[in-house]
């Protein structure tokens, strides 16, 4: 697909309730800006994220999935985000053998204190999208021979 | 660019970070040569003056002991902003340095050879 | 299909300034199922809300999207005021265009695109949120208090005093904390003693409060209203109830190698010991690091002196389990390590000393029973040096980027102590901003210069070289006067940083309360919940918050204890109802999410399903709702896609995802 100038990705933000949602206000109260291509989900816990929430994106069009949750040890849930480490793990591994390239595809720890942090990550998850272009959906790839 | 920019390139100093503490005059040996003090010297990128701290005595007096890079607490390092001034000193004024073979005219019986190996691994950029 | 009804706030200019309001209710009218729509200045306001159930009556809506702040803000608000109206609260829900939208975009249009998709998701959300009630749990009428320094005390006090029983964890022998080590509190110079000890006193007399000095938290479960806590009551080798508290045994330990902690390692002390002469309780407890009997067997000296028979070498540590209705964590704070700055000499003359060792060398009590005096040689100091902000306002990685806030008022306290109790000796503070807001706190730095004659230079010093005649030499800086000086001190003084008590991570983990990057523990909101972390039922005091002085330590210490009776008064509280569910017919009983459940939450029973007329009896997993917290492990383990999360279904997330791709 050829990358025009003014191609904006498609990204989807899973943030956790308890730290990386908050981070995310805390950049927006901070009014630290990143762009606007990052589309916030809430979640509970990163362990609620189903690597098949990630495949739907994909599918649909998505050109960048990120998970934020708290950082390790500090997981309201205590041990939520550690599923959610080994689970996208293996799902970025595999997603990357099928051709959704390893850039795409990102989880981060932000804390509720860190709405530079949200901020910073989400500025240069977007500029790697954005040096990828646009995703081959998992969908075209089924159809092609 | 304009030379603030210029200055900031060079050292990779942001003197917005500078909390005016004085810990690098407090620092400095050759204070006392200097005519614009290692403290003051964030003030004159910030206030777009920057010829004036490259045509300054503290440009040429400063020892690059590093000890106001090194005790900085707030990661300004205005040793690197001097050692920039004098750069871009060196830049506007092109090839009028000494050649080497002017050198030895010039030296006198004390001067440690080692002064003057260092100084030239510092200025042969 | 559901009749719903899309709510778009301006918030004064908040949200409108940067995105086209109108033209999202626009948009908003074009989606399925959107019957109604509208934009108002202010949607939480009462008038906004009025809006909202006039539209729920007239429109007869049953699902509710309000663009406005973040859910964070105002979710409550909205759901209270549908429930009103006769609407499930949790039909409701909240697409974030400020936080998250207006406030980090400038472009109108990119702004507007983007209002627009949060919207749509918010929307396509709420077409499959179901109806949920809130169940009820019951409150445990017991508070725990983590930490035994003012902050924890008055805390404690407060809730005690309200009629619900306190317990109060201390890690070290004796309550008290950091303020039993200072000598005189700024700015009125009371003696620290002379104010604590009444409290302390007060807390361990008080018929609600029970105190676990020498003990810490080992292990947290449960929620708010509901935590169970197990305590380790460390060995004390010491009996409490025998113990009378005569110190013979003390005075009669022939093991006097130990640094005394309480007088910050500059004395030593007995391998048995109290603290403080006025510790609580004041039975001694036995170093088992330093003690001679319980290294090698031999020496039983204080079993032999002590008249009441109260030394036990057999004791070991006790866990103590206990069920809390909220945890109070007031761990106070340390002073930051020296090592990294080497400039500063700290570690390499005895003379060089942080501002709470000096407290213990001015108190009666320390290691040099008051009198001013260089630890080198013991001769009295005449030149003294203060250097302020050592390892505060630091953005490099030796210190701290925050300002501890105590330092400037204290070094003024001890520059005025000095020259008011050895007036020859002469007091130099080198300073990069005087800070004194607080009540009475600027004219008492003023007094300091003005009426006790403390020379303050405004310079951060760069160096101090200890001589080989013994005295310390001072490289600093007078940017006033620009010129440099070098002064000869007798004795330096470093106004050092503080941060929260090393223990505070491993305390937030097990409390699940978030902590920030400098080990502070992150309040619920920073302006309008500063006294509660957002994990419910744990709250903050003192200065394991941010830094804080005596006052201020304890209105928040205060603060906290409300808001802990408030919680207390409580005989139920309304739980989560967004718990996880199995569905019947798809669950295959095979115990995975049971396993990855952090509370415990899951169990199974058979039961007789219908599956498509086929009746028969399966293991089937059951949620119980009141132990489930709804964080959603379960679901993604679950390999038959059985279990679902309540509020935060499959279904629900997908709609969010593709109404974002589309």
């Amino acid at each position: 697909m050829p990358v025009t100038e003014n191609w904006k990705p498609t990204i989807v933000a899973f943030c956790c309730n308890w730290c990386s949602y908050a981070g995310a206000d805390l950049a927006g109260s901070s009014r630290l800006a990143y762009p606007a291509d990052v589309k916030i989900i809430k979640v509970p816990c990163s362990c609620r994220v189903n690597p098949m929430f990630i495949l739907r994106a994909f599918e649909k069009g998505a050109d960048g999935v990120i998970l934020c949750g708290c950082h390790p040890g500090d997981c309201h849930y205590s041990t939520g985000n550690y599923y959610a480490r080994r689970r996208m793990t293996l799902l970025f591994s595999m997603l990357d053998y099928l051709g959704v390239e390893d850039g795409r595809t990102r989880v981060e720890w932000v804390s509720a204190a860190e709405g530079v942090k949200f901020s910073e990550t989400m500025n240069s998850f977007v500029e790697k999208v954005r040096g990828l272009g646009p995703n081959v959906r998992l969908g075209d790839l089924r159809c092609r021979n | 660019m304009n030379q603030v920019d210029e200055i900031k390139q060079i050292s990779g100093v942001n003197p917005l970070k500078c909390m005016k503490c004085g810990k690098c005059s407090a620092s400095c040996p050759s204070f006392y040569e200097m005519d614009i003090k290692p403290h003051q010297f964030v003030s004159y990128v910030i206030n777009d003056d920057v010829q004036a701290l490259a045509n300054s005595r503290s440009a040429w007096k400063c020892l690059s002991c590093f000890a106001c890079i090194e005790r900085c607490p707030r990661n300004v390092q205005p040793g690197k902003l001097i050692d920039a001034a004098r750069q871009i000193l060196i830049r506007q004024r092109g090839q009028e340095g000494l050649s080497a073979d002017e050198i030895p005219a010039l030296l006198d019986e004390d001067m440690p050879q080692q002064l003057l190996m260092s100084a030239f691994r510092k200025y042969r950029r | 299909m559901r009749r719903i009804g899309v709510f778009v706030c301006h918030c004064g200019s908040n949200i409108a300034a940067t995105v086209d309001v109108k033209k999202v209710v626009e948009m908003a009218l074009l989606e399925q199922g959107v019957v109604h729509a509208e934009d108002y200045p202010y949607m939480c306001s009462e008038a906004g809300q009025s809006h909202i159930a006039e539209a729920i009556r007239e429109k007869q809506l049953d699902g509710i999207v309000v663009c406005s702040c973040s859910p964070r803000m105002h979710e409550a608000t909205f759901r209270k005021c549908a429930e009103k109206n006769g609407l499930n609260p949790y039909l409701v829900e909240i697409a974030n265009i400020r936080e998250h939208c207006s406030w980090i975009h400038k472009d109108m249009q990119e702004a507007t695109e983007k209002a627009v998709i949060l919207m749509r998701a918010a929307v396509a959300k709420v077409h499959l949120n179901a109806p949920l009630k809130a169940g009820e749990s019951a409150v445990t009428k017991r508070a725990l208090v983590i930490g035994g320094g003012i902050a924890g005390i008055q805390t404690a006090l407060d809730i005690a005093d309200a009629g619900y029983h306190v317990d109060i964890v201390e890690k070290e022998p004796s309550i008290g904390g950091r303020m039993s080590q200072l000598d005189k509190t700024f700015p009125t110079l009371d003696c620290s003693a002379c104010i604590l000890t009444p409290k302390m006193v007060e807390a361990a007399s008080h018929e609600n409060i029970t105190i676990h000095t020498w003990s810490e938290v080992e292990k947290v479960s449960g929620f708010v209203g509901n935590f169970t806590v197990d305590i380790r009551k460390k060995a004390r080798y010491v009996n409490m109830d025998k113990c009378t508290g005569c110190g013979i045994c003390q005075e009669k330990c022939p093991s006097k190698k130990p640094l005394n902690e309480f007088n910050r390692g500059l004395n030593n002390r007995s391998a048995i010991y109290t603290p403080f002469a006025q510790a609580i309780p004041n039975v001694p407890v036995i170093d088992a690091a330093a003690c001679i009997k319980l290294k090698t067997g031999k020496c039983g000296i204080c079993e032999k002196f002590c008249q009441a028979g109260a030394i036990d070498y057999a004791q070991t540590d006790e866990i103590i389990t206990q069920q809390y209705g909220a945890i109070v964590v007031a761990t106070g704070f340390d002073t930051i390590k020296l090592d990294k700055y080497g400039e500063y000499a700290y570690g390499e003359s005895k003379d060089v000393i942080t501002s709470l060792e000096l407290e213990r060398i001015m108190n009666a009590a320390g290691p040099t029973k008051g009198h001013l005096e260089r630890l080198s040689d013991g001769k009295a100091p005449k030149e003294i040096v203060f250097i302020q902000c050592v390892g505060s306002r630091c953005s490099d990685d030796r210190g701290k980027p925050y300002c501890s806030k105590i330092c400037c008022m204290y070094t003024a306290k001890h520059a005025m102590l000095i020259r008011d109790k050895y007036p020859d000796t002469n007091v130099t503070v080198f300073y990069i901003d005087v800070r004194t807001p607080g009540k009475n706190f600027d004219e008492f730095y003023r007094r300091a210069v003005e009426d006790y004659g403390v020379n303050y230079v405004k310079g951060q010093v760069g160096k101090v070289a200890p001589q080989s005649d013994g005295s310390l030499l001072v490289h600093g800086v007078d940017l006033l006067e620009n010129k440099q000086i070098l002064k000869k001190a007798d004795m330096v003084v470093l106004a050092t940083a503080i941060e929260p008590n090393s223990d505070v991570r491993k305390i937030a983990t097990m409390l699940t309360a978030s902590i920030d990057t400098n080990n502070f523990l992150t309040e619920a909101h920073p302006k309008l919940r500063p006294v509660e972390s957002p994990t419910a039922g744990v709250f903050l005091s003192g200065v394991c918050q941010g830094p804080k002085d005596i006052p201020e330590t304890v209105a928040q210490a205060g603060a906290a204890a409300v808001k802990v009776i408030g919680l207390l008064a409580k005989d139920k509280l309304k739980t989560n109802p967004c718990t996880a569910k199995a569905d019947e017919l798809r669950c295959n009983g095979c115990s995975q999410c049971a396993g990855v459940c952090p509370y415990g939450a899951i169990s199974y029973e058979t039961r007789q399903v219908n599956d498509h007329g086929i009746r028969e009896d399966r293991r089937i997993a059951v949620v119980n709702s009141a132990l489930c917290q709804g964080c959603g492990a379960c679901t993604v383990t679950c390999p038959s896609g059985a279990m679902d999360l309540q509020g935060f279904s499959n279904r629900q997330i997908i709609a969010e995802v593709d109404a974002i791709c589309r």
